[in-house]
């Protein structure tokens, strides 16, 4: 289908929005020791509630837009973490939790573990701590989405974009 | 483990990424409609090798390292850790230490039973209570991290001793704490009992006998759960568990309803033996010397987790560096009465039965020798090496 240029600039402007508003998130533990998985679930929990700010955490790595991943990635879940990334839509996004997962933390050097997750998949975001709080968590994945927002060009739009309605510009300040 | 056969039998894999299960773990479930008539388990994908990487590393480092076995239990993982060297450098630790080790212990039990709860009830589908009991979760884990730096890897242990003290501001937090879990719990209680929704999945779900929970090795709250009276605390008392007994919880029908019952009534138990260890909170030092190179020996040391009896066997050839760690986890054991009792369910029931036993797979991923009810099965070094490489032929 030919979409106007104008339209397809449209589409990818909502989708980025969409994608940054309301993240999905899977979770996958690579052999971790359960502390920072049982720290992610609890981001879920009354006390910090994840969900209100859009994010959930979702089981099939089909619809997920984050992969937030654990542990030092042992031999065994290596394949599995590769098809798990493999498995996600375009664009996706990786945030290793948790000092093993950034470089094997206390278990490098251990015969079964591949020393952190940049090594078998790329990472875009790393939160240290063993394991990170809660409050860890969630500013991680935010600083994440705020990698993803658009460059800021809305002042440009504001000078040029005029209403088609109503034939006004909006003035300068509004919508920022 | 059972061959799954693979025939006119339709098998459900579920795992090792799936949404019920927080960590990784793989199981086939042979299923005959919605019946299911064999289960088999993989497990290794947790396998980091630590056992091995104790060898390398001096006796501090380790207790550091077998902390990180767990998140959950990693209190008890040190602390048993830390019991056995203690014993075979023959150091006596303080009084006042040892019974701080108790009471984080207890803590770690509240926090790891009231997770559980939770996770259990997610899988019957009662995100509710899930909520409530994270909720008042999170009040334990404020105390420790109060008392010890750390939400979750605390360590409060060193080898000697334990490392930070409890003052009077703490004392009287965990005190306040106590009392309002206890409210709670009072209502986790009648909600397990009364709430129909949450007793239509698990009233005579997933029925363990007292002598299948014995012959298949059962431990800790899911041995208990079936009547059998299994406690490391009462059974070898250690730390200062002489001084504060713990008193066991035993229900006799062995359903998943006796098991929440059993956990939840643990709850008190520990907020009793905390209250009792605060009150009389023994004074003296919090460490006493240890020396850096351990004495050549061999040494066993047990405890009981949350989950059950955790088990350390300890070797020292007399450096800085343990020869041989050998740590055997509660889940393992209980890890066959799952595959046991899953045959003749729904398959809707079997996360709840898995989620039953309280499973850690961080724990779990070690290697075992089983032992059969018709005998022991002795396998020497060689037999194991040859059936390893004609496993991966």
């Amino acid at each position: 289908m030919d979409l106007p240029k104008a339209w397809e600039a449209a589409l990818v402007d909502l989708k980025t929005w969409a994608r940054i508003n309301s993240p999905w998130a899977i979770h996958f533990n690579s052999g971790s020791c359960n502390g920072c998985d049982i720290e992610i679930l609890a981001t879920l929990t009354p006390r910090y509630d994840l969900e209100r700010l859009g994010i959930k955490l979702q089981g099939s790595p089909r619809h997920a837009d984050v992969l937030i991943c654990t542990g030092p990635v042992t031999r065994q879940a290596r394949e599995r973490l590769i098809r798990t990334y493999e498995q996600m839509p375009d664009p996706k996004f990786v945030v290793a939790v948790g000092s093993c997962g950034i470089t094997g933390g206390a278990f490098e050097g251990c015969y079964n573990v591949a020393n952190g997750v940049d090594k078998v998949i790329p990472v875009d975001v790393y939160i240290p701590g063993c394991p990170p709080r809660p409050e860890a968590i969630i500013f991680g994945v935010s600083q994440l989405l705020q990698s993803l927002q658009p460059p800021k060009k809305a002042k440009n739009r504001n000078a040029i974009v005029t209403n088609p309605i109503t034939g006004s510009t909006p003035k300068k300040g509004v919508g920022e | 483990m059972p061959e799954t056969k693979h025939g006119d039998k339709f098998i459900v894999p579920i795992g090792p990424q799936h949404p019920a299960l927080k960590e990784p773990g793989h199981f086939e479930f042979t299923v005959d409609g919605e019946t299911v008539t064999g289960a088999s388990v993989r497990l290794g994908f947790v396998h980091r090798g630590i056992e091995k990487a104790a060898e390398e590393r001096t006796y501090i480092q380790d207790l550091y390292l077998l902390e990180r076995i767990c998140g959950i239990c990693s209190h008890v993982h040190a602390m048993a850790f830390a019991l056995g060297v203690e014993k075979l450098a023959g150091v006596t630790v303080p009084e006042r230490a040892q019974a701080i080790r108790v009471l984080v212990a207890e803590m770690e039990r509240i926090h790891s039973h009231l997770l559980w709860l939770g996770v259990a009830a997610h899988e019957a589908g009662f995100d509710t209570l899930f909520m409530y009991a994270w909720r008042d979760r999170e009040k334990v884990m404020d105390l420790l991290e109060q008392l010890c730096g750390n939400r979750v890897n605390y360590s409060i242990n060193v080898l000697g001793g334990v490392k930070e003290d409890v003052n009077d501001v703490i004392r009287d937090g965990i005190l306040s704490a106590m009392d309002y879990l206890e409210t709670r719990t009072v209502l986790y209680l009648k909600l397990v009992t009364t709430e129909r929704t949450l007793i239509g999945r698990t009233r005579g779900i997933g029925i363990m006998e007292k002598q299948t929970a014995a012959r298949l090795g059962t431990v800790g709250p899911t041995a208990r759960a079936s009547g059998l009276e299994r406690d490391i605390r009462l059974e070898a008392p250690y730390a200062a568990y002489l001084q504060y007994p713990a008193r066991i919880v035993t229900e006799q029908t062995g359903d998943l309803e006796a098991r929440f019952i059993v956990r939840v009534k643990e709850l008190y138990e520990s907020f009793r033996l905390i209250r009792g260890i605060l009150s009389t909170l023994p004074g003296g030092e919090l460490t006493t010397k240890m020396p850096r190179r351990i004495p050549e020996g061999e040494t066993i040391s047990r405890v009981e987790a949350p989950r059950g009896e955790l088990f350390y066997y300890i070797k020292s050839n007399g450096s800085d560096k343990p020869d041989r760690v050998k740590v055997r986890t509660p889940s393992i054991n209980n890890f066959a009465s799952v595959m046991a009792t899953a045959v003749g369910h729904k398959l809707a029931d079997i996360p709840m039965i898995l989620s039953g036993i309280d499973p850690c797979f961080s724990c779990n991923d070690r290697m075992v020798s089983i032992r059969g009810s018709e005998g022991q099965q002795a396998v020497d070094w060689e037999e194991l090496r040859l059936y390893g490489i004609e496993y991966y032929r």
